[in-house]
């Protein structure tokens, strides 16, 4: 029998880890948005949600460096998987196309890692520019906070930004789009029927997470976050 | 009866370390009837009558259930239909005036021996690592000795259905077997026959297909659409289960 170790490294312990850290990825992914949608509350809500989360300490980092591991192995194993292609077909077809009928072949599937690797470039910029960026403090009923509000509406009064972050919330859809689906045939969902399902709430997932995600920055752009929290914005 | 003018593109290499080449061939008078393999046949002809080295492909029954005819058309194992064997592909399916374009399979465990013929035996080698069962070989046992549900039989049957063509590794964009040896595995170790060996054979046949070079599974489900007898990639994810089943 193989060690731990040997079975997570194999072709089938690679594809589960894959799988384990991309839905609970996911995970965090529902939580972000559901954070996100703060911003349509009170005034005051965003910051209080993030004053919260850092009220959390330890636990904040035992998330932080747990969500770091997940990313890490998923886009390592992802792109080796990927690098290995060409070891396994060292020289390609002339012609190739899919047989269409029960394959999954298609813009999502084929992109996987190209749409992974953009994600993960932009969650470096991402974390830099929210977590890490340059914030004002502000007293909410007499406790001091970040304002990561005003950073958050000021940040989205940029078109690079704005249209930067739509574009990549769509190549998340696309990555979601298969990888939902893929993550669960990873995780061994053999039956057909429970497979089928699994691919079209996947599908409904990435479609809200997507919108979810790009409607922030657009709404904020186009002004809908001025009004809401009474800033002058440009 | 109508006939029809086909154009060919071959994939012709001499030898495993021979670079490889297409060739064109332009044949005037394809019966629509003809089998794929007998359109080969007719071009075969043509190029001994000719003095020219034929084109070696791979096939034996010719009714779809040995395997050996996997060969990628126009990008597709096995050609355009689905659940059919190149040799079931009719050239009814093709208009006057096409072109095809004939590849062997492409995969670094299936290194070509001559033109469309490529060496499949690590595809033996997987089964040679435990998809079989070890069972004392006697008189024929009586066949309700041990009784096994239908749905057990069924599904059973469907995995074993595998003629190991290799269409599956032919058409994955990473060149895996895991359907090969996913179908194996869901084969034996749902049986009763099968069960005492299922860890052991588990972790050895996962093992040696990822010795002999075969690629990752990125769950394209592609080569569910390419096998000629409709396996599921149902027999991937049992695959990875009886995996982490024989761990523990």
């Amino acid at each position: 029998m193989p060690s731990l170790i040997e079975a997570l490294m194999s072709q089938v312990g690679r594809k589960i880890l894959t799988g384990v850290t991309g839905v609970l990825l996911v995970f965090f992914i529902i939580f972000h948005l559901l954070g996100n949608l703060a911003i349509f509350g009170e005034p005051d809500a965003m910051n209080a949600y993030s004053h919260f989360l850092h009220q959390l300490g330890p636990l904040l980092w035992i998330a932080r460096i747990g969500l770091l591991l997940f990313f890490v192995v998923h886009a390592w194993i992802g792109i080796s998987i990927w690098l290995n292609k060409r070891k396994a077909r060292p020289q390609d077809y002339k012609v190739y196309s899919t047989k269409g009928g029960p394959s999954r072949q298609g813009l999502s599937s084929k992109s996987m890692v190209f749409t992974g690797f953009v994600l993960l470039i932009f969650v470096v910029f991402h974390v830099n520019t929210f977590a890490l960026g340059d914030m004002n403090t502000v007293v909410v009923n007499g406790v001091e906070m970040h304002d990561i509000k005003t950073l958050v509406l000021d940040t989205f009064q940029s078109p690079f930004y704005a249209f930067g972050y739509t574009f990549v919330m769509l190549l998340l859809g696309a990555h979601l789009g298969h990888g939902i689906w893929s993550a669960f045939t990873s995780l061994t969902v053999s039956s057909k029927k429970v497979s089928a399902a699994i691919y079209t709430i996947g599908v409904v997932i990435s479609v809200i997470l997507a919108i979810g995600f790009l409607f922030i920055p657009l709404y904020i752009y186009f002004g809908g976050g001025c009004e809401a929290a009474l800033i002058q914005c440009n | 009866m109508s006939e029809m003018t086909i154009h060919l593109k071959i994939w012709r290499q001499k030898t495993n370390k021979d670079a490889g080449h297409f060739e064109d061939y332009t044949l005037p008078d394809v019966n629509e009837h003809m089998s794929f393999l007998e359109m080969l046949d007719v071009l075969n002809e043509n190029l001994m009558k000719e003095g020219k080295d034929p084109v070696e492909f791979d096939h034996d029954c010719r009714e779809g259930i040995c395997g050996s005819c996997n060969m990628v058309i126009n990008g597709r194992a096995h050609g355009p239909k689905l659940k059919t064997a190149a040799c079931q592909l009719h050239m009814r399916t093709y208009n006057d005036g096409d072109t095809i374009v004939i590849e062997p399979p492409r995969a670094a465990a299936f290194p070509i021996i001559k033109d469309l013929v490529v060496d499949r035996s690590a595809f033996d080698r997987i089964i040679q690592a435990g998809g079989y069962v070890s069972v004392k070989t006697g008189a024929a046992p009586e066949a309700n000795l041990i009784p096994v549900e239908q749905d057990t039989s069924n599904d059973s049957f469907d995995y074993a259905t595998c003629i190991g063509c290799g269409a599956c590794v032919a058409a994955c964009p990473n060149s895996s077997a895991s359907l090969f040896t996913g179908a194996k595995l869901s084969h034996l170790n749902r049986l009763p026959q099968g069960n005492p060996e299922r860890a052991k054979r588990t972790v050895a046949m996962v093992q040696q297909m990822e010795e002999e070079g075969f690629g990752d599974c990125s769950n394209y489900a592609e080569c569910e659409a390419v096998c000629p007898v409709g396996i599921s990639i149902s027999a991937i994810a049992e695959m990875r289960r009886e995996y982490v089943k024989a761990l523990f």
